[in-house]
């Protein structure tokens, strides 16, 4: 076969790749088929990759398959890691995703003997700096995730203008470069420049702000590969950079609807610093505790229960203590079901993956549109971990931060539960008034332990 | 503005609209899946890697583009390989039965 011939079989295999990648992200649409589409995506991408390694001009196996080998190494044990570990896993993936991006862009700049054409100069230019701030920006959020660096946003003045001048920086390299590619010196600069414009974008971001970030993260991360496929010409990485770019995008913006804030205030906004002045101001007010005891009683008394998890219970490991208190609940005939918004925890659908992995069915997991219609007619609102998403002031105080952020309206059920390590305000240090209405009890303590508690009061172990 | 610019505009603004479509029918309930198995698909800049890496133009070039391979390489394993994991665990009530 000659290789002329070899390149159009290639591209019938790209081809089939691309119709499997979209067939594979429209199985997703529902979770019976969603495992065909696992299926499709594999069948892709070894298509593609078995037919790559078939290219004409290849020379040097050695340098191929000793780093798919030592990819393999990686991605196998960061495929089996625990289901806690899923967000820092997530925006790690992003992080190698963008820097295998920005490597090829580099690379693409040096290779050949012909130097590069403006245009081509722009395309590569603006490809290496979103992959490599991409790269930066993801590391430190798998980092602030994993909490080897503090999860509270880290702001100083004038952070946001030293921020945007190093990006503008970076652009002016680029623009430079564009003027004259050959500037060789001037490329890995802006390579550097952008590396450090990605750890000034995420360090000022909290961690209650991660599933915009990481979405947004996950969005350039796609939309640099599907920059370097303009590079290179090859339409597989612009239909699967775009794929992944638009998925991200998509959920940056559920995300930040979810928050009633937009993408600058997300980025620049620094949300999440204690406020001090308005917890200064606030008055003494009492609240209601109650034991795991009272507490039992109560929920088996009841005929329907929303329990409502948030990041403190992904944090206290509590899933499977929940899962045995619903399992309770649901032969005593209680109806149970939970509360899902959309930013509980550090990434998108990451309460879903917590309980989904604790065997609670999926279908008892009840969107925040589909469930608040229901709440006034719920017995009892478990809220375990929870708070900026339940909190009422939201609707009706104009002056809070969180001010028209859509909630789960657990204030309208009969009575309220809140399992909650202390009254300290939250992450993004607001007060809640739920905590202080007359249907509320305040359950105090670690997630995992007080709903073992309350199991144990219901004959469970 | 050279034409593959061009065709390459083409597919990325169908491919996006493609996209949009089809991933706004996600459940919701699946998204952390639906971000890690967009990963993997996106891991496929592995082909470019294994191009740059495998023609051996200069030492450079050829060390960027290995790190691409395992970098990439290491997505689309681990990616694939969460996400299935992950959707197993999602039963109906039916399911457990």
């Amino acid at each position: 076969m000659s290789a002329f011939d070899l390149q159009q079989y290639l591209d019938f295999a790209y081809i089939a790749a691309v119709v499997l990648f979209v067939l594979s992200l429209k199985f997703l649409s529902s979770p019976t088929t969603a495992r065909m589409g696992v299926l499709c995506g594999e069948i892709g991408a070894a298509l593609a990759v078995l037919a790559t390694l078939l290219t004409p001009g290849l020379r040097e196996y050695r340098w191929i398959l000793i780093p798919l080998i030592i990819g393999a190494g990686f991605g196998i044990p960061l495929g089996l890691v625990h289901m806690t570990a899923v967000p820092q896993r997530t925006a790690l993936s992003h992080a190698f995703g963008a820097l295998s991006a920005a490597m090829i862009g580099i690379a693409e700049y040096y290779v050949g003997t012909a130097p590069v054409t403006r245009f081509e100069m722009g395309e590569i230019a603006l490809e290496v700096i979103i992959g490599s701030l991409t790269f930066t920006g993801s590391l430190i959020a798998a980092g602030k995730l994993q909490e080897f660096l503090p999860q509270r946003p880290i702001v100083y003045r004038g952070q946001n203008i030293v921020s945007l001048s190093v990006l503008a920086g970076a652009l002016g390299l680029a623009i430079a470069l564009v003027v004259n590619p050959a500037n060789t010196l001037l490329f890995p600069i802006m390579v550097v420049v952008a590396l450090i414009f990605g750890v000034l974008l995420v360090t000022p971001i909290g961690g209650a702000d991660m599933p915009t970030v990481i979405s947004l993260l996950n969005s350039y991360a796609g939309f640099s590969a599907a920059l370097l496929g303009f590079v290179l010409n090859s339409k597989v990485l612009v239909v699967a950079g775009a794929l992944d770019g638009s998925s991200g995008f998509i959920l940056s913006v559920i995300m930040c609807k979810a928050m009633n804030r937009s993408f600058a205030n997300v980025m620049f906004g620094a949300f999440g610093q204690v406020q001090v002045s308005a917890a200064g101001a606030k008055e003494e007010r009492v609240v209601r505790s109650a034991s795991p005891e009272e507490a039992a009683a109560i929920l088996s008394a009841a005929s329907k229960v929303v329990i409502v998890p948030g990041y403190g219970m992904a944090v206290a490991q509590a899933q499977h203590k929940v899962r045995e208190l619903y399992d309770l609940l649901s032969k005593k005939g209680v109806d149970v079901r939970f509360a899902i918004h959309p930013v509980a925890g550090r990434m998108p659908g990451h309460m879903n993956v917590l309980l989904a992995e604790a065997d609670i069915p999926y279908d008892r997991l009840i969107e925040m549109d589909e469930i608040n219609g229901d709440f006034p007619q719920t017995d009892v609102a478990l809220v375990i971990g929870a708070n900026d998403v339940t909190n009422p002031a939201a609707r009706t105080d104009q002056s809070s931060p969180i001010f028209g952020m859509p909630i789960l309206d657990v204030d309208k059920a009969h009575t309220v539960m809140v399992i909650k390590r202390s009254m300290n305000p939250g992450f993004a240090g607001i007060d809640n008034p739920l905590y202080y209405l007359d249907q509320t009890l305040m359950l105090f303590g670690d997630a995992k332990q007080f709903v073992g508690g309350i199991v144990k009061e219901l004959g469970g172990h | 503005m050279p034409q593959d610019f061009i065709s390459n505009l083409y597919v990325f603004i169908l491919a996006g609209f493609v996209g949009f479509e089809v991933i706004r029918r996600v459940s919701p309930l699946l998204h952390t899946p639906l971000m890690s198995l967009t990963n993997a698909l996106d891991a496929i800049v592995v082909v470019a890697a294994i191009i740059i890496a495998g023609r051996h133009e200069t030492m450079l070039t050829t060390v960027l583009g290995a790190i691409a391979v395992a970098a990439s390489f290491s997505n689309m394993v681990g990616g694939f390989l969460i996400t299935d994991r992950m959707l197993r665990m999602f039963k109906s009530r039916s399911k457990q039965q």
